[in-house]
């Protein structure tokens, strides 16, 4: 039997959020500074953030789609000042988990005993997670009953090689191992942000399926998108995240592979995503990204400089559904891919013209024709106290620069055309996480309500920071209403 | 400012003007760029 040719559409997205002050210490710009200058450990604790105030905090409502991003720009800045009794842990789009509670994730996702959890923290842990709507008693009982914290101690440096994992008030309440006495790969450090990737992509994805009654089984193959390395000393990059993530969720007809493509990962993995279903080659696909450790506290500098929180304290995942058409879905428009290739050239207004215009020249669009353009969302109360700008600012002037070079808008409407078709930013700053994709959920709630007819995602990648080339990437595609 | 025969390092950003562009602006300056680096602050 030939394959059909099918519309492929976008039948959800959830996103997981986890507040992790305590592991802000293990995040790489953190490690690197407090080991120059030990004083900043205490200086970044005391402005470490409750989980109130992470679970209050406007742009992780907006995350989690309890608020529109239109919202913030409402709402003046610091955002971090709005303190609320009404924020929930679970949003439209997903929850926002507390840190015990995943530092006993983490030893759920754990199938190789790296992490050892204090005996005492894990009875308290249990009975947190017992009543979560998603874990399994098979979950629970990978908790096990925990180590003696003598024990967990004795693997710490001096005497161990061992990494603490601490609370934000920094007691220790379990370790991480490495795997291997001689494999650079498989140190303690690699090991938990692959295993935080594994956790907050495991529970995005669990939170798609049982949201929107999808059965697992239901799930051909699973993409991974993140920026994490998983392998060994022989093969550092080997991968496949997305495979382990979907035995995690119970997909048990699912295989999966994961793309490489630094923050661009996500949009290249949607697109390979629907050419599979368009192309009669599997039914139901889901593309997952999972956090980016690494990134805790990445600009805690520019924070303390200017006595702001920590604001770069939470883990970030994400799952997208892509199945056949359903009449009610928004659709791919796998004939409107925008890519940068070779050949384009790193200017600002090459990428632009690749991702953007040239695939809307293709079908005789205009760049005002899209409602809404997703590009980088990163919030820029993270980024502008370090010196690095509004990233999303950034791109829609580009965009909007474009257009009138274009002469599709006038030069005097700049500003204009950004507050129509752009947003302000309000993901966490966790690479891939902040590419585009954070709009989906409200893309996909405003397109079933007919209350926006199309989208343009538009993500771009830094490959220049691999030192393989001095090239960047880039890609986008149109989501249309039904 | 007269760039002929000048050294440049060229440091870019990747949500502003990368590296290579800098650097090709400083070469049809006559310049010799000894460095040429984008970075990305997210």
């Amino acid at each position: 039997m030939k394959l059909q040719a099918r519309q492929p559409v976008v039948k959800g997205v959830r996103y997981f959020l986890a507040h992790t002050p305590g592991l802000v210490f293990h995040g790489s710009k953190p490690v690197r500074e407090m080991q120059k200058d030990r004083t900043l450990r205490d200086a970044v604790r005391s402005h470490l953030r409750s989980y109130e105030d992470a679970l209050a905090y406007p742009p992780h409502q907006v995350f989690l789609g309890a608020l529109e991003p239109e919202t913030l720009s409402d709402l003046a800045r610091p955002w971090f000042r709005y303190k609320t009794d009404l924020a929930q842990r679970w949003g439209p789009f997903g929850e926002i988990m507390p840190e015990e509670e995943f530092l006993g994730l983490l030893k759920i996702v754990d199938h190789f005993r790296l992490i050892w959890i204090d005996e005492d923290f894990t009875s308290k842990i249990r009975n947190r997670l017992e009543p979560h709507p998603l874990l399994t008693d098979a979950d629970l009982s990978q908790l096990g009953t925990g180590e003696p914290l003598s024990k967990i101690r004795a693997q710490l440096p001096p005497d161990g090689t061992a990494l603490p994992l601490c609370l934000a008030d920094g007691r220790v309440v379990g370790c991480i191992h490495r795997a291997h006495e001689e494999d650079s790969s498989l140190t303690p450090d690699v090991l938990l942000e692959n295993l935080a990737c594994k956790a907050t992509a495991t529970m995005a994805l669990r939170t798609l399926l049982a949201q929107e009654l999808t059965k697992a089984d239901q799930i051909d193959y699973v993409i991974g998108s993140g920026e994490e390395a998983v392998g060994d000393r022989y093969q550092r990059g080997g991968g496949n995240l997305a495979k382990a993530v979907a035995e995690m969720c119970g997909c048990r007809n699912a295989s999966g592979s994961d793309v490489k493509a630094f923050c661009c990962g996500p949009v290249h993995a949607m697109v390979m995503a629907g050419a599979l279903v368009g192309n009669g080659i599997f039914d139901n696909t889901a593309v997952i990204g999972g956090c980016s450790l690494a990134k805790l506290g990445m600009k805690f500098q520019g924070h303390l400089k200017h006595d702001y929180p920590i604001l770069e304290d939470v883990l970030a995942g994400v799952a997208i559904l892509i199945g056949t058409d359903d009449g009610q879905s928004p659709v791919m428009r796998l004939d409107m891919v925008g890519r940068h290739p070779v050949g384009a050239g790193s200017a600002q207004q090459a990428i632009f013209e690749q991702l953007v215009a040239v695939p809307l020249q293709r079908h005789g669009w205009r760049i005002p024709d899209v409602e809404k353009y997703a590009t980088e969302l990163h919030n820029p109360e993270v980024t502008e106290p370090a010196g690095s700008g509004n990233v999303p600012l950034l791109n829609y002037r580009i965009l909007a620069g474009l257009a009138a070079l274009h002469n599709e808008i006038s030069p005097t409407a700049v500003t204009e055309f950004i507050a129509q078709h752009g947003m302000p930013g309000f993901s966490p700053t966790q690479g891939h996480i902040a590419s585009a994709v954070p709009y989906l959920g409200h893309a996909l709630r405003r397109m079933r309500g007919g209350s926006l007819r199309n989208t343009m995602f538009l993500a771009k990648g830094s490959l220049f920071l691999g030192r393989m080339t001095q090239m960047s990437d880039g890609m986008s595609f149109i989501l249309e209403q039904n | 400012m007269n760039l002929q025969g000048k050294r440049v390092i060229a440091l870019g950003e990747r949500d502003g003007v990368p590296g290579p562009a800098i650097a090709a602006c400083a070469r049809s300056a006559g310049a010799s760029v000894v460095l040429e680096m984008t970075h990305c602050f997210v």
